[in-house]
C-alpha cells in the first residue's frame, strides 16, 4: 500500500491508528510521506478536504475500523456534496470476524454506499496496490469525489509482491466525458451571440476542473455578465466590474435579479442547488438555459436544459471562447442589460449599519480581515451566518482560496480545513473564520495545530448563539428562540491558552483592525475571539422557497 | 433579434430536453460488475433519489465475470432519464440500455397456486393449456401453475384464475434481451 501510496505522489496523510489499521500505521513508520495526527477521524477527514480544495490533489486520510471508521461519515458526505477529490482507507477487522459483531467492526462499505463516488472492500492481499491506484483514478477524474478503500487487519499486513504501476487503470463502468460535443458548443456560442441579456453563472466545477482563466477568457470576449455560487467564488477575480456578486439565498440583488430577468443563462459547473433556485417553478423565468457540467446526471436533474454540454469545463470554455469569438458578437446589444445591472447594483449594493456605539459588526470584521490581507489569504469557514459574510464581503481574486462547506453545511468544517489548506500550502495565510457554534464541534484539533507546528490563525466571530438558526427562528418561527444560546462557556481565551494556542479577544471596534493584524502576525496557530453583534441578521435574503425577486432585506 | 447575423441561433426556438415523465414502462437491462455489494448499491440508489423498483431480476451472463440486472420501472412516476443517468454513474455498472419496447423480447415466469376442488379443476387446466402453461403440483384441493411470457400475459392468467381462489402466487420480474436484426 505505502509503495502504491508512493506512486500516487502523496506526501501527506490526515489520520489516527487503531487496532484494525495497525497493520497499515506499521508501514506508515519509515514510509515516504508525512503523517499527520489528527485528534478525532472526522477532523482527519476534513483536514484531507482541505488539503485537497486548497491543492486541488487528493486528501488521503486513515482511520481504523468501527468508529473510527464511522467518524469518517461527515468527511466522506462533506466531500461527496462538494466533489472533493479524497480517498478514506480504513481498517476493518480480520476476514474471519466479518459479519460476527467483531470489536470494533462496522460495516463501512454499507454505511457510506449512498455517499461515495465508489468503495473498494479488499478481500484479497494482491488486491491492495491494484485498489489504490484505482481509488486514485476515480477520486481525482471526471467529477471529484470520495473513495473509500476498505482492509480487513490480517490482509493489511500480508506480504505482497508489487511492481510500481504508473498506468492509468482501465475501468470498464467509468469513461467521463471529458471533451463537449462541438455541435451544441456552437449552437451554444450562437445562442450567445443571439442572447440580450445573458448571465454566466459559474460554480465549483470551473475550479474543479482549473479553468477560471479560460472562464475569464470567454466573459472578456464581449463584456458578459459574471455572478458566482458559494462553491464557484474565486473562479472569476472579485471584484471586477463584470462581477454581479454571489447569487442565491444570500447572493446580491444585482446577482439574482438578472438571473430573474436573464434571457440566457450558461451554467458551467454548478447545479442549480435549491440555495441557488429558490422557488424552482419561479426560477429565471424568461430564460434559456445552457448547461456544461462534467456530470450528465446534473445536467436536467433540476432545470431543464436547452443546450446540454456533457464535459470538462476547461476543455468546454475553451472551445465556447473560440466558436463565441469566431462569430464577432455585437458587444453593444448588451448595453442596455447593463444599464439595468447598473441600476440594480447602485440601488441595492451590499451593506449594513454600522454600530453608533463600540460593537463590532459582524460584516466590519469581514471587511477588516479583507483589508488586513489584501483579499490574498486562503480563508476557511464553517458553516452560519459567519460564512456567508465572508462569502459576501471577503474578496477572492483566486481560486482554491475560499474552503467552505457548501453542499453538505457542514459544522465544525473550518479548523481542520484550515489546517488542511496550511499543510498543502505553507507559504500562504491561511485564516479560519469561524463561529462560536461550529468551532466547539471539532475545537480539538487545535491540538493538531499546535502539536504539528500549523500556523492557522482562527478569527472566531463570536456572537454567543447559532446566528443563523437565531435569525431563522426570529424571521420564520415568530421568534421562539430554542436551544441556540451558547452561553458564556467555554472562555475562548482559556481554552486555546490550555492547547498551547496563542489567544486574544477583541470587543470594541476601535480595536478591530490591530487586533486582527497581531493575531495574523503570530508565528504560530493563533486565535482571535471577536465579540459581535448577536442581533444582527444576515441579509439580503431570499426565504427558502421564495423567489429570487422576493428577497428580503 | 436584429443582430444582423443571420447564423445566430434564435432563443425562441431552444427547446428544453423534456427528459421528465415518459407515461409507459421502462425495462432498464444493466451489466454489471459481479462484485460483492452491487445489489446493495444499486437498490440504495433507487431508494435514495426516490426511485421505486417495480421489479427486479438478477442472474449470471455469458461472461462469469458480469451479472445482467432486468429492472423495470414506471415512467409515469419517475424521470427515467435520471434513473439511467444516475444508474450508469456507478462504477459498477458497465453497460446500461433503456429497451425499446418493439426491438425488445421479455418475458417473466410465474406460479399461481389455485384453489382447484374436483368441480373447477377442469376449467383451470384449460385456462392453463389456453396460456400455455403447465400444471407443476396437483394436491387434492389445489393445483399450481407455472406461466411464461410477458409481464401482461401473466397478468392476464391471474385475472382468470384469481375468481377460483388464488392461495398464494410468485413472480420473477421481467428478463429481456433485445431482438436480433431478422438477416444477422
Amino acid at each position: 500500500m505505502m509503495e502504491a501510496l508512493k506512486v500516487e505522489g502523496v506526501e501527506y496523510i490526515f489520520g489516527i491508528p487503531g487496532g484494525a489499521n495497525l497493520p497499515v500505521y506499521d508501514a506508515v513508520h519509515g514510509a515516504d510521506f508525512t503523517h499527520i495526527h489528527a485528534r478525532h477521524e472526522q477532523g482527519a477527514g476534513h483536514m484531507a478536504e482541505g488539503y485537497a480544495k486548497a491543492s486541488g490533489r487528493v486528501g488521503v486520510t486513515f482511520a481504523t475500523s468501527g468508529p473510527g471508521a464511522t467518524n469518517l461519515v461527515t468527511p466522506i458526505a462533506d466531500a461527496q456534496m462538494d466533489s472533493v477529490p479524497t480517498v478514506f482507507i480504513t481498517g476493518q477487522v480480520r476476514t474471519d470476524l466479518i459479519g460476527t459483531d467483531g470489536f470494533q467492526e462496522a460495516d463501512i462499505t454499507g454505511i457510506t454506499y449512498p455517499i461515495v463516488k465508489h468503495s473498494l472492500m479488499v478481500t484479497e492481499a494482491s488486491q491492495i496496490p491494484e485498489y489504490v491506484h484505482e481509488a486514485f483514478q476515480i477520486a481525482s477524474t471526471g467529477r471529484p469525489g470520495p473513495v473509500l478503500i476498505d482492509v480487513p487487519q490480517d490482509l493489511g499486513r500480508a506480504e505482497i509482491d508489487y511492481e510500481p504501476n504508473t498506468k492509468p487503470v482501465e475501468l470498464a463502468g467509468y469513461k467521463p466525458s471529458v471533451e463537449g460535443n462541438i455541435n451544441q458548443i456552437k449552437i451554444a456560442a450562437k445562442a450567445l451571440a443571439s442572447a440580450t441579456r445573458p448571465v454566466i453563472y459559474a460554480g465549483g466545477g470551473v475550479i474543479n476542473a482549473e479553468a477560471s482563466e479560460e472562464l475569464r477568457e470567454l466573459c472578456l470576449v464581449d463584456d458578459l455578465p459574471v455572478t458566482c455560487t458559494l462553491m464557484g467564488l474565486g473562479s472569476f477575480p472579485a471584484p471586477n466590474e463584470q462581477w454581479l456578486g454571489m447569487l442565491g439565498m444570500h447572493g446580491t440583488r444585482a446577482a439574482n435579479y438578472a438571473m430573474d430577468e436573464a434571457d440566457l443563462i450558461v451554467a458551467v459547473g454548478a447545479r442549480f442547488d435549491d440555495r441557488i433556485t429558490g422557488k424552482l417553478s419561479e426560477f429565471a423565468p424568461n430564460a434559456k438555459f445552457i448547461h456544461i457540467d462534467i456530470d450528465p446526471a446534473e445536467i436536467s436533474k433540476n432545470v431543464a436544459a436547452h443546450i446540454p454540454i456533457v464535459g470538462d469545463a476547461k476543455a468546454v470554455l475553451t472551445a465556447l471562447t473560440s466558436e463565441y469569438r469566431a462569430l464577432q458578437p455585437d458587444g453593444t446589444r448588451l448595453a442596455e442589460w447593463w444599464g439595468r445591472i447598473s441600476e440594480w447594483r447602485k440601488e441595492y449594493p451590499l451593506t449594513y449599519k454600522d454600530s453608533k456605539d463600540s460593537t463590532i459588526k459582524p460584516q466590519a470584521m469581514i471587511e477588516s480581515l479583507n483589508r488586513a490581507t489584501n483579499g490574498e489569504a486562503i480563508v476557511t469557514s464553517d458553516v452560519g451566518q459567519h460564512q456567508m459574510w465572508v462569502a459576501q464581503y471577503y474578496d477572492f481574486p483566486q481560486p482554491r482560496r475560499w474552503i467552505n462547506s457548501g453542499g453538505l453545511g457542514t459544522m465544525g468544517v473550518g479548523l481542520p480545513f484550515a489546517i488542511g489548506a496550511k499543510i498543502a500550502c505553507p507559504q500562504e495565510t491561511v485564516v479560519c473564520v469561524t463561529g462560536d457554534g461550529s468551532l466547539i464541534m471539532t475545537v480539538q484539533e487545535l491540538a493538531t495545530a499546535v502539536s504539528n507546528d500549523v500556523p492557522v490563525k482562527v478569527l472566531l466571530m463570536n456572537n454567543g448563539h447559532y446566528g443563523m438558526v437565531r435569525q431563522w427562528q426570529e424571521l420564520f418561527w415568530d421568534s421562539k428562540h430554542v436551544a441556540i444560546e451558547m452561553g458564556e462557556s467555554p472562555d475562548w481565551v482559556k481554552l486555546a491558552d490550555a492547547f498551547g494556542c496563542a489567544a486574544a479577544r477583541v470587543d470594541d471596534k476601535a480595536d478591530l483592525d490591530q487586533a486582527i493584524s497581531d493575531t495574523l502576525a503570530e508565528e504560530g496557530p493563533a486565535l482571535l475571539d471577536v465579540r459581535v453583534d448577536p442581533t444582527e441578521n444576515c441579509y439580503p435574503m431570499i426565504p427558502a422557497g421564495a423567489a429570487a425577486r422576493d428577497m428580503v432585506g | 433579434m436584429d443582430s444582423g447575423a443571420p447564423n445566430l441561433t434564435e432563443l425562441d426556438q431552444l427547446a428544453a430536453e423534456t427528459g421528465s415523465l415518459t407515461g409507459r414502462k421502462h425495462l432498464l437491462s444493466l451489466t454489471v460488475e459481479n462484485k460483492p455489494g452491487v445489489l446493495a448499491r444499486i437498490a440504495g440508489l433507487f431508494s435514495r433519489r426516490g426511485f421505486n423498483i417495480d421489479t427486479l431480476a438478477v442472474g449470471p451472463t455469458e461472461d462469469p465475470n458480469f451479472s445482467r440486472m432486468t429492472i423495470t420501472i414506471d415512467g409515469a412516476k419517475h424521470p427515467i432519464d435520471q434513473v439511467t443517468k444516475q444508474l450508469n454513474k456507478l462504477i459498477n455498472v458497465v453497460k446500461l440500455r433503456d429497451m425499446e419496447p418493439r426491438e425488445t423480447t421479455a418475458r417473466e415466469m410465474a406460479l399461481f397456486k389455485v384453489s382447484a376442488p374436483v368441480e373447477s379443476r377442469h376449467e383451470i387446466m384449460q385456462f392453463a393449456e389456453i396460456f400455455r402453461g403447465r400444471v407443476v403440483d396437483v394436491s387434492r384441493k389445489s393445483m399450481t401453475v407455472e406461466v411464461t411470457g410477458p409481464a401482461d400475459k401473466i397478468e392476464a392468467f391471474e385475472r382468470m384464475v384469481r375468481p377460483h381462489g388464488l392461495i398464494e402466487m410468485v413472480r420473477t420480474g421481467e428478463v429481456a434481451l433485445g431482438r436480433s436484426p431478422a438477416d444477422s
